[in-house]
């Protein structure tokens, strides 16, 4: 916890001191060529859950869990000799989390080490935009580590405006390589995986391709359009995760080799007179493992000054179970597979809050390079006995 | 029970198809100069960069993602 204090603080300090030292430069033909800062931004949050469905468990026990994650991000852009805008972002995220459930993988110890764990994921990203022709294309690398998880992914786009500028089409695809750690509960491991931090390890890969279409529709209404199709293949299941027959047999939880999924989502945003806007969000969700669901967001942005608004939100979300899922004691041998996770059961959920947004010209509390300061809260709440808190908070510097 | 539920979401699917083709026949064309509210910080059509936990969260917590401008793959969630 120390370590991640002390790197967010470094991190913070040597964006400022880079921010000091940038110098103008007179030679305007010069400068375009030049690397130029464009924006860095910092997030921070703090995330508590409590429960009493821990899949670790069998379906049953607390949830309890905390996650601090910070993240840094930095974007460059610069100008080649045809006029294409270069964009460069580089981003570094840490969470460190504790989790109850995690430390009854094994019971035996009183506190095991898989109770508190810390996660670091680096990411780069480069797009090229060529503004006379509207045209945009990009790529990205992106990696992730934590105790018993690696994930290494990358992804390339293209975007293209149309004639009037008023139109946006976009594609992504996105392929993530994932590696698990196979640490079984204490009483269900044998032979090989007996070793305190000897774990074999298997593939979990996801592959995705995005389309977007986003359109202005008149001075105050835009649209966007947006379809997914994601493909998962290797060991979706997670090695702890206890299942509970009727018989009182316990079992690692088992799912099939492949997933696939299909969500399609609509957003408007309508800048209502000169103090409102509102945000709207639909999302329909469909997969091969029987899951159905639908999501809507709501939020309303108060302008209390230009520089000052107030948002409160509000998110619905409701969804059927996966085929494979059964509460404690609830799945029979017959069962090919089985899970008694309760985030694939049948639930609904609540998510609302509101966030305070402050971006006055002279820079937040007269910083000149702190050009925008956000605090959120939200509070989220499914009806199956499972309630969470989380604060955000953005400093965003230009 | 069946054919109602069918004709009910025919009937939904029509009816959005019939907002989203009277929304797009509004469209009306803006100049760079007239989009000083769409070009807002808090009118961006992705998910904005205070959203990022909250997305993260909510994949893991709930058995569907994605087309939100989110992550759809990476790290794990175990817990």
């Amino acid at each position: 916890m120390k370590k991640i204090c002390l790197s967010v603080v470094g991190m913070y300090l040597s964006l400022l001191s880079a921010l000091s030292q940038t110098t103008p430069n007179t030679d305007s033909s010069y400068k375009r060529r030049k690397l130029k800062f464009e924006e860095a931004n910092i997030v921070s949050s703090y995330y508590k859950q409590d429960g009493n469905h821990a899949a670790v468990t069998g379906g049953i026990g607390s949830q309890a869990l905390t996650d601090l994650s910070n993240s840094i991000d930095v974007k460059l852009t610069r100008y080649d000799k045809f006029n294409r805008k270069h964009s460069y972002s580089l981003e570094v995220g840490i969470d460190h989390y504790t989790s109850a459930s995690s430390d009854k993988i094994d019971p035996k110890t009183l506190s095991s080490a898989s109770h508190a764990d810390t996660r670091i994921y680096p990411s780069f990203n480069w797009t090229m935009e060529n503004e006379k022709k509207g045209t945009t294309i990009g790529a990205g690398l992106y990696a992730s580590t934590e105790f018993d998880y690696k994930s290494f992914g990358g992804n390339i786009n293209f975007s293209r405006k149309t004639k009037d500028r008023n139109g946006e089409f976009s594609a992504r695809l996105q392929a993530y390589l994932d590696q698990v750690s196979l640490i079984y509960p204490a009483e269900l491991r044998t032979g090989v995986n007996q070793g305190e931090h000897d774990y074999a390890t298997t593939a979990r890969n996801s592959f995705s391709g995005t389309l977007s279409w986003s359109q202005v529709i008149n001075k105050n209404l835009q649209l966007m359009l947006e379809g997914e199709v994601v493909y998962q293949s290797g060991y979706l299941g997670l090695p702890f995760n206890r299942v509970y027959f009727n018989d009182n047999s316990v079992h690692v939880e088992k799912l099939p080799s492949s997933r696939l999924k299909v969500p399609v989502s609509l957003r408007a945003n309508y800048f209502l007179g000169d103090r409102y806007i509102i945000r709207a969000w639909y999302r329909y969700y469909k997969d091969d493992w029987n899951i159905q669901s639908n999501t809507l967001q709501l939020e309303t942005s108060v302008k209390i000054t230009p520089f000052l608004s107030v948002t409160p939100f509000y998110r619905f979300y409701q969804q059927t179970a996966a085929e494979y899922f059964a509460p404690y004691e609830m799945h029979t041998g017959a069962d090919n597979y089985y899970t008694s996770n309760y985030d694939l059961s049948k639930f609904n959920s609540s998510f609302y809050g509101i966030g305070f947004r402050m971006a006055p010209p002279k820079g937040v509390f007269n910083i000149q390079h702190v050009n925008a300061l956000e605090i959120r809260y939200g509070h989220y709440q499914k009806n199956i006995n499972m309630n969470a808190n989380i604060i955000s908070l953005h400093l965003k510097f230009k | 029970m069946k054919l109602i539920q069918n004709k009910s979401k025919l009937l939904f699917c029509t009816l959005l198809f019939s907002v989203a083709v009277s929304i797009l026949n509004s469209c009306t064309s803006v100049k760079e100069y007239q989009k000083n509210k769409l070009n807002d910080a808090e009118m961006t059509l992705s998910a904005r960069k205070i959203e990022k936990t909250e997305l993260n969260f909510q994949s893991y917590r709930e058995g569907s993602s994605g087309a939100n401008g989110g992550k759809t793959g990476g790290g794990c969630g175990c817990n």
